[in-house]
């Protein structure tokens, strides 16, 4: 596999001004440009200054117009088409993010989300005219606890760190209420994601981070010593972060209880148990589920995500308002937004019932693939990662070489060996002149210069023999040029981007100063 | 069988036989077995179904939704406005559509661009130095500047929200401080609800307030003097959030320029769909020198390699996946398809097309507030305050049957306000609603008015 080499960047190397791909719409605007489209050309009772000068008193009036471009509409849709172009895409080739699950969604679930019935519908609607609406979530929130072996589920978050701030937000609920004050401690593995201390902390908990053991599991000797009559919680995900599955997963749920504390599952590794196991089955109380990675949301260039939390009995009177639900006696399904069964509720996460487009989505994508769908889902995605550990292992250090689970974690100590400046970064790079996203870096911190790869289970084997030939031949350029996979990479619309100037002297805004 | 996955069975044998496992079952040798499910799903199908069938169920399901098809004069913090076609044509793009997290500014030059210039235009919508790239919603916004204001100015417990807060946004505030609100320590937040447009406050300690909270226009549609709340706020050495309607910011003097120290809102108007709910998008503009305090993703101007101007994510160390329990927020997506919207909307509309659509909605919300003030028994609530396009009235008989009488003509006419008197209603015009439909809504109301005055029916007792 041959990608394009450095002489690619000499020729922009010699410019001595900076150039722009595409000069910011602002640069575009042409003050006097006819952007009135909406409303007919000769509109006749033309609503004018007057009336609204009569209406609104001065001192409320603005006085100098917002600095917005005016454009024609051509220019518009012209710099952002040429925007797009710039950006890498799943509908173009593959993304072997670690942790953050890209996988393909059927464009069916797109479609079905625009159908007018749900897209147009306000959410003050009442009850009996959006009842297909309602049926949806109803519906969704049943398969979602067929999925995880819950109780009960909310809909309401709008992101996996917003249904995590929910979950530990009715935790702190349920010790307020059982009168336990003294809980006061979450105690989250080094290994975990970032979001779990920082929710905990969000929640007015104290964190108390346990070292993992040297293969990324659980240290139940840690684990004791962390427990105490003030936790409050135990976060993790499982499979974890470093991608193996905790098979003490019981003795540690157990010992949690019996500390009195409560287990917390963070749903973002869902795709890889997928009707194989159940997180209430493993003991947990309280769980997240990143609909949008796991069910069908495109990622849209960083959200907007869905995060519904599931429950147990145990939590499910900490629910947020309005729950949604089906009267047997009706036949219709209705929110609860008040009355006595919901006091114990934590209240409100969000301005409406949450991400209702991805509720869509998500039910479409469950019916689509039904149960045993959802088996075959994990299981290739756990044949993927499997097939990519084994391939690549000879040529990148494996950092726990045993069965993986959605996700396998590599490290660069081959790469470092031949030359000490090829950090994990650098190396990957390299592989966006090959075509495809870098995998995740730096991540478990518990496994110094981490390289994370999940594939998904909707990338063909050809397409993921062509990612291990890249990497394979980024192994061997490391052993042979360093310095050419240092520079990379060559074929990008910009080459390396200089993080440290941007932090240094933040420019957040066009009509702010220019860069020194 | 699937329909989406794209493995043969020799495709899985073949790779099976690389791993070293003789069957898919040993993927999954590590699960201990009696924890492995072995019971029927209870709700979920067994089976798949196929795109064309499920498809028709799925328009039968949208198609229940009747309420998509009536008129509607609902606000209240969704706002059915129009999106212009050119909004749809870019926010389907694939290369926005399906793009990951920008994390990688050398692919990812597009949508990073395209943050850059949102933050920009919030900035000058609401007369801020900087914005962030969006939170979930207006009402997670609220709740995040005031965790902000906390971490700004470290003494004060009270948070003066105005009594004319969205209810909506209220509650998620109130849950979001409920951890820092109920820990029987002196430096619990404490919500108090007030009106905010008395500036002659029943005097606090000034070192007790931590902030202000205040909308424009207020949930009831009307408008607030920020001048006289800025000099309140520095009396109490509070800051001041104000959240605010972006269509709004097109004729209003922007909070910016009356000292606002946050300032907050929804992009929903700004070219995304009602979507019974979400996702919406919640915009965050603050002063420079609380830049490092304000939360969610940043994008930055900066240069690569060869001297390019190109942009990348920004100020992460305030992030949680580099700051953990450090952070700012646990934060870690934004709305990036939602300011996409809004973006190009902003492109298409400009300050004219912008100004244009509030002045249409506030001229249809006061021809029918003139036309229903005008019938036996309707009067606004606020009489003589200026609003722009929502507006409250009081109606002589149940505010449910009222609504829903007019429902039944198609008509979904406003939302009923929970709190104290339940005879009051809360109306609200876009630029969608037709000359006609204002005229249906005023004759419906008449009709209702008729029947109601002949005591054709005891309205008062229905329990509707």
């Amino acid at each position: 596999m041959k990608a394009p080499e450095k002489q690619l960047s000499s020729s922009a190397k010699n410019k001595a001004m900076a150039s722009v791909l595409e000069p910011c719409i602002f640069e575009h605007s042409r003050p006097g440009v006819t952007t009135t489209f909406l409303f007919d050309t000769e509109s006749s009772n033309e609503f004018n200054a007057t009336d609204f000068e009569r209406i609104i008193p001065q001192e409320f009036r603005r006085e100098t117009p917002p600095r917005l471009p005016e454009c024609a509409q051509l220019d518009v849709i012209r710099h952002f088409l040429r925007l797009s172009q710039l950006n890498h895409c799943i509908d173009k080739a593959f993304y072997p993010l670690g942790s953050c699950t890209m996988k393909y969604n059927p464009k069916l679930c797109d479609a079905v989300s625009a159908l007018s019935g749900f897209s147009d519908l306000h959410p003050h609607t009442p009850d009996e005219d959006a009842q297909g609406a309602l049926a949806v979530m109803a519906q969704l929130q049943q398969f979602l606890c067929d999925i995880t072996g819950f109780d009960a589920v909310t809909l309401q978050p709008a992101a996996g760190a917003h249904g995590e701030l929910l979950g530990m937000m009715m935790i702190k609920a349920y010790f307020q209420q059982a009168g336990q004050y003294q809980r006061t401690e979450v105690i989250v593995p080094d290994a975990a994601h970032g979001t779990n201390p920082a929710t905990a902390v969000m929640c007015g908990f104290s964190v108390k981070e346990i070292r993992s053991k040297e293969n990324g599991l659980i240290d139940l000797d840690q684990l004791d010593k962390a427990l105490s009559e003030k936790t409050a919680a135990l976060m993790l995900t499982n499979p974890s972060t470093a991608g193996l599955f905790e098979r003490d997963i019981l003795t540690v749920s157990e010992r949690v209880h019996q500390a009195g504390g409560l287990m917390y599952y963070d749903g973002a590794n869902l795709n890889a148990i997928l009707g194989q196991v159940r997180p209430a089955d493993m003991g947990f109380d309280v769980m997240h589920i990143n609909t949008h990675k796991t069910f069908a949301t495109p990622h849209g260039g960083g959200g907007p995500g869905c995060g519904p939390v599931a429950v147990g009995k145990k939590l499910e009177p900490f629910l947020p308002v309005p729950r949604i639900l089906f009267n047997e006696a009706t036949g219709l399904y209705y929110r609860q937004a008040d009355g006595d069964a919901l006091k114990h509720s934590v209240g409100k996460m969000k301005a409406f019932f949450g991400n209702f487009d991805m509720h869509v989505r998500a039910y479409t994508y469950l019916m689509a693939y039904g149960w045993l769908g959802l088996k075959q889902v994990s299981t290739d995605a756990v044949l993927n990662a499997n097939y990519i550990k084994e391939r690549l292992k000879e040529s990148y250090a494996v950092a726990f070489d045993s069965l993986c689970k959605h996700e396998v974690v590599f490290n660069n100590s081959k790469q470092q060996a031949a030359d000490k400046r090829l950090r994990t970064m650098a190396i990957v790079k390299r592989l966006m002149d090959y075509g495809f996203h870098p995998p995740t870096v730096y991540f478990p911190l518990i496994v110094p210069e981490a390289l994370m790869i999940e594939p998904t289970e909707t990338e063909s084997k050809a397409t993921l023999d062509g990612f291990i030939e890249a990497m394979l031949a980024i192994a061997e350029e490391c052993q042979t040029d360093p310095e050419l996979v240092l520079n990379a990479p060559y074929s990008t619309p910009v080459s390396k981007v200089d993080e440290t100037l941007a932090a240094r002297h933040p420019n957040l805004n066009f009509f702010s100063s220019p860069l020194p | 069988m699937n329909h989406f996955l794209p493995h043969t069975d020799k495709d899985r044998s073949q790779m099976l036989e690389a791993i070293g496992l003789a069957e898919p079952k040993d993927l999954f040798a590590d699960i201990p077995d009696q924890l492995k499910t072995t019971s029927q799903p209870e709700h979920m199908p067994m089976t798949g179904m196929g795109e064309l069938p499920l498809m028709a169920d799925l328009k039968a399901l949208a198609k229940k939704n009747t309420g998509a098809e009536k008129a509607c004069f609902l606000g209240g913090g969704a706002y059915n406005r129009y999106i212009p076609a050119g909004v749809t044509t870019i926010a389907s793009r694939s290369e926005f559509y399906t793009a990951y997290t920008p994390y990688q500014p050398e692919i990812a030059q597009g949508t990073l661009q395209v943050t850059y210039e949102f933050q920009t235009m919030i900035a000058e919508l609401t007369g801020m130095a900087v914005a962030n790239a969006s939170v979930y919603d207006a009402a997670t916004a609220i709740a995040e500047a005031v965790l902000m204001a906390k971490r700004i100015k470290k003494t004060g417990v009270r948070v003066l929200v105005s009594d004319m807060l969205n209810p909506d946004y209220y509650q998620v505030l109130a849950t979001y401080l409920q951890p820092f609100a109920n820990n029987n320590t002196d430096d619990s937040l404490q919500l108090v609800q007030t009106d905010l447009t008395k500036t002659e406050t029943a005097p606090l300690p000034a070192d007790d307030v931590l902030c202000c909270v205040v909308q424009i226009p207020s949930y009831h549609g009307t408008l607030t003097d920020l001048m006289a709340l800025r000099k309140t706020c520095d009396d109490l050495n509070a800051l001041l959030i104000v959240c605010a309607d972006p269509v709004a910011l097109a004729v209003l003097e922007p909070p910016g320029k009356f000292g606002a120290d946050i300032v907050v809102g929804d992009i929903q108007p700004l070219g995304n769909a009602l979507s019974f709910g979400g996702p919406y998008g919640g915009y965050m503009a603050t002063r420079e020198t609380y830049l490092r305090q304000l939360p969610g993703r940043l994008v930055g101007k900066t240069v690569d390699r060869n001297n390019n101007l190109c942009y990348t994510l920004t100020l992460q160390a305030r992030e949680q996946h580099i700051r953990r329990n450090k952070a700012t927020s646990n934060i870690c997506t934004n709305q990036a398809l939602n300011i996409l919207k809004a973006t190009v909307y902003l492109s298409l509309m400009g300050p004219v097309g912008l100004k244009q659509v509030a002045l249409r909605s506030i001229e249809l919300a006061h021809q029918l507030a003139e036309g229903l003030t005008a019938l036996p028994g309707i009067t606004l609530v606020e009489p003589g305050r200026p609003f722009l396009f929502e507006f409250v009235i009081a109606v002589p008989l149940n505010a449910d049957f009222f609504l829903n009488a007019l429902s039944s003509q198609g008509i979904l006419g406003g939302i009923v306000l929970k709190t104290e008197n339940v005879q009051h209603i809360l109306v609200c015009c876009t630029e969608c609603n037709t000359p006609r439909q204002i005229e249906q809504y005023i004759w419906a109301v008449k009709g209702i008015l008729d029947v109601f005055s002949a005591g054709l029916v005891m309205l008062e007792n229905t329990s509707l």
